[in-house]
């Protein structure tokens, strides 16, 4: 656990992406393989169940502190989280020599952690507690983390394999691909990462997704002639990679979860794909088109999905590319031969796996007035890829573009304040936004992102001087500051008390210049539903 | 019920019985003040009161042509039927409580005050009395500072990473106090030279002035023009962070000491490099510590977490409220940390 909160706080202390990258393959170079495959499975963003709740844990503080509950409760407000709340109310223990600072992560992990789930309350408590005491403040501060299930290490996915093709001596892409899929957090699986490539590389697991640049505008002087690209409509469902093997058929989301069990009819037809193919593809809730994703996620909740909903919600798989065929990586032939070869291989398909129709345009501008008919289409602009682009890993710039359609705006007014996490704890950064309906406000969103940290830290300013009412970390501020929210999509919802959900709401800017009697109303919103 | 012997009015804290005020925030005809800081020392008064060894300061501060009285640490001073002395409070050089004292009641107003380590001022020193007022700066279980000495540790080793990375250090802080307390504690082992901001140059000569003993130290205007600072620390006000003033440096290597720094959310969002947990006002344990140390069984509490120790300290036993008072600007996150 050393180790790891050394890793931790120098990831923490550290900007530069090379530093991070560098701090994490020294790590990984020295850890054991059992540390080291818990370590991956965290700094790759992977959690564990939440196996204590923030009340709990809040109880015994109390106790462990001989402080009063709601002292620690004022406490945990201000600092925005309880893990590190926990680690800087206790104090060490420096009369006793610390017995715990050489148990490496797994043994936490394994030993004390996931045990916790067999065990009774008292027991628990207990365990939690000396494990409080033995531990030093950023060992703490990890320890509780994992309890909460909440650990969020600020790397992403990319550094980290960086960071383990450095440590291995193995090529990104081959870790990148190693790291996909479901895996075991074990000292088996962290060997395997370190291994020479070899023929027998799991084959249940998909490609790395490869992913697009958003772009404002093309035009001949930024993407050249328009006939050396490939258009596809960008479309807003679930983006997945279809694996089919002898054995077995497996759908990946790009979340990386294994989704069979969600989509049985697109599985179903899968067994008419030819043995080791891989597709890349578009999941979308389809009936003689396409349906708003809200039809779509119904399909997400569910851990079985029954005749009904399977009737009310049908589903296909559009696909664009092929990354397998006949065992065969095919990933770095030009995407037009790729496009050929799947043109053909579902030529034979009648199925509710089908081709993602390509436009067409002479020029530029004249696909711009396509583009224009994004939304009454159902989808969000368009895909533009280079004929010649491989199918590469992450998201670079130049292959692949994505054009989307400029989003839907509404100017709403600020109502509600909550306190974020991580970097912006004891900050008031959620935000709840209501729009208006005769003489009362209707909730219609929260967001979250848009605010410079400098707009952030001058709202949080006003948010404390002008609240009205408080409802624990919630606080209901004057309604008066205006703000144009932008959104993807607008779906009627029972959740809200307008009657509507925004799709990915933002906050586009603050509007100053506007009071509360400028913010839009309820029928305004309503009439973008259509 | 009697009048309070210190009480807030419009002007300040104010003692009827020896008609003066401490640390008015408009001008007053008596002042008695507990530092130099800017929320605690305004200009305008009559007539100022403060501890010897920051008259110079305070000077700085209140202008050439401020009266000003010095009074030595412990030396009584007559207001009318009032008594009243200054006491080491350890938060800046010549910082002060101020014990009042009238028909043998003691009251102590302790300003801002640290207990930890600071070898460029006289360290706070116990004062019993009935009533002790205290800030609350920090006042919840979250903030105990470690030692002084560790985190300057951790400062020359940044420092000496950074000069081998060919990169400028540039650590921000307080200008009045916290400047000079680093400068002080960073010791013989500093890897390179100290440059000073135009704003800390010159509290740091009244520092020097003063007697404090500090290590050599250059304004960055005056710095030989080959001079390429990539082995030197610079020392610049908060203020100066992204301001056009840091284009001269390489690659620079940017930290910020304050107390708010323990929290994380606090050190990222400051987009630093660095964060360094180092304050001149008193932690959770030293409050409780000095509150203890006072005897006071009434307790009142100006700028900070106010109604958490106030509610603390009543659960306790102890008879505390809180006390209005405009210093800080009630902002959970001033410059002065």
């Amino acid at each position: 656990m050393q180790a790891f909160a050394k890793l931790f706080q120098r990831l923490d202390e550290q900007r530069g992406t090379k530093a991070k990258v560098t701090a994490m393959a020294d790590y990984f170079a020295s850890a054991s393989a059992a540390d080291g495959a818990w370590a991956v499975y965290f700094l790759s963003g992977r959690r564990l169940k939440r196996l204590i709740g923030p009340v709990q844990l809040r109880q015994w503080l109390a106790q462990a502190s001989g402080l009063p509950l709601w002292l620690i409760e004022q406490t945990h407000e201000h600092v925005g989280d309880l893990a590190e709340t926990i680690a800087l109310v206790l104090t060490e223990q420096p009369t006793q020599a610390n017995p715990t600072a050489a148990i490496g992560l797994a043994e936490w992990v394994e030993a004390n952690i996931l045990p916790l789930r067999l065990l009774e309350d008292d027991q628990r408590r207990e365990r939690v507690m000396q494990a409080w005491q033995t531990l030093s403040s950023e060992e703490r501060f990890l320890y509780t983390k994992l309890l909460t299930g909440a650990l969020r290490i600020g790397v992403s996915q990319t550094l980290v394999e960086r960071a383990l093709a450095k440590a291995s001596h193995q090529p990104q892409p081959v870790i990148a691909h190693r790291l996909m899929g479901h895996w075991n957090p074990d000292a088996d699986f962290y060997q395997g990462l370190f291994a020479e490539r070899s023929g027998q590389e799991d084959a249940s697991r998909p490609f790395p997704f490869f992913l697009a640049h958003p772009l404002e505008t093309p035009t001949h002087q930024t993407l050249g002639p328009i006939e050396d690209w490939q258009i596809e409509w960008k479309w807003d469902g679930i983006r997945a990679q279809l694996v089919r093997r002898a054995d077995a058929i497996y759908l990946w989301s790009r979340g990386e979860a294994l989704i069979n069990q969600q989509f049985p009819e697109i599985i179903e037809a899968a067994h008419a794909l030819p043995i080791n193919t891989i597709i890349d593809g578009e999941i979308l809730a389809w009936d003689e088109g396409v349906l708003p994703f809200a039809q779509l996620q119904r399909r997400l909740g569910r851990k079985r999905i029954d005749a009904k909903l399977l009737s009310e919600v049908p589903t296909r798989l559009l696909t664009y590319d092929l990354l397998e065929q006949d065992a065969i990586d095919i990933r770095t032939q030009p995407l037009t031969q790729r496009r050929t070869r799947l043109n053909q291989l579902l030529d034979t398909l009648n199925t509710p796996i089908m081709i993602s129709p390509q436009v067409f345009a002479d020029s530029w501008s004249e696909l711009a007035k396509q583009h224009a008919e994004s939304r009454s289409r159902g989808v969000e602009g368009f895909m533009l890829k280079a004929k010649a682009s491989h199918y590469g890993t992450g998201r670079p710039r130049g292959p692949w573009w994505k054009w989307k359609i400029s989003p839907l705006t509404l100017d709403a007014i600020l109502v509600y304040a909550q306190p974020g996490h991580g970097r912006r704890a004891n900050l008031y950064t959620d935000y709840s936004f209501a729009i208006r309906d005769g003489e009362t406000l209707v909730p219609i969103a929260k967001a979250y992102s848009g605010l410079t940290d400098a707009e952030i830290r001058r709202l949080d300013r006003w948010i404390r001087r002008h609240t009205q009412e408080r409802f624990g970390p919630v606080r209901a501020v004057e309604p008066v500051q205006v703000f144009e929210l932008a959104f993807e999509g607008i779906t009627p919802s029972r959740r809200h008390k307008s009657g509507l959900a925004l799709r990915f709401p933002r906050i586009a800017r603050w509007r100053e210049d506007l009071g509360p009697n400028d913010a839009d109303t309820l029928a305004q919103a309503q009439a973008l539903l259509s | 019920m009697t009048v309070p012997l210190i009480q807030p009015t419009a002007q300040g804290l104010y003692c009827a019985a020896g008609d003066f005020y401490i640390d008015p925030w408009r001008a007053v005809s008596r002042a008695v003040i507990t530092h130099a800081h800017a929320d605690h020392a305004r200009s305008g008064s009559h007539h100022y009161w403060a501890a010897q060894p920051g008259i110079g300061l305070l000077r700085h501060r209140l202008g050439k042509r401020a009266r000003i009285s010095a009074l030595a640490y412990g030396e009584p001073q007559a207001f009318g039927p009032v008594t009243v002395s200054l006491h080491p409070a350890g938060h800046v050089l010549g910082s002060a409580q101020i014990r009042v004292e009238h028909q043998g009641e003691v009251w102590v107003a302790s300003g801002d005050y640290k207990r930890d380590t600071d070898l460029t001022c006289a360290p706070f020193e116990p004062v019993r009395c009935d009533t002790f007022i205290t800030e609350a700066t920090f006042a919840l279980p979250v903030y105990r500072w470690p030692p002084v000495a560790t985190v300057a540790r951790a400062i020359n080793q940044w420092w000496q990473t950074n000069a081998e990375a060919g990169r400028t250090t540039v650590l921000f802080c307080y200008a009045l106090g916290k400047a000079q307390r680093l400068m002080a504690a960073l010791g013989k082992d500093r890897p390179g030279p100290i440059y000073l901001h135009g704003a800390v140059a010159p509290l740091t000569q009244l520092y020097r002035d003063a007697g404090i003993h500090l290590p050599p130290a250059q304004r960055v205007s005056e710095a030989p023009s080959n001079e390429d600072f990539s082995r030197s620390l610079i020392i610049a006000p908060p203020s100066a962070a992204g301001s056009t003033w840091m284009r001269r440096f390489r690659k620079p290597a940017t930290g910020f000491a304050s107390g708010w720094m323990q929290i994380r959310g606090n050190r990222r969002r400051r987009g630093h490099d660095r964060g360094f947990v180092v304050s001149d006002h008193v932690d959770w344990p030293g409050l409780l510590q000095s509150i203890h140390d006072s005897g006071a069984s009434q307790v009142l509490t100006t700028h900070g977490r106010a109604d958490e120790l106030v509610r603390y300290l009543n659960e306790q036993g102890l008879s505390a409220r809180p006390l209005a008072t405009l210093y800080g600007d009630g902002d959970d996150h001033s410059e002065d940390g």
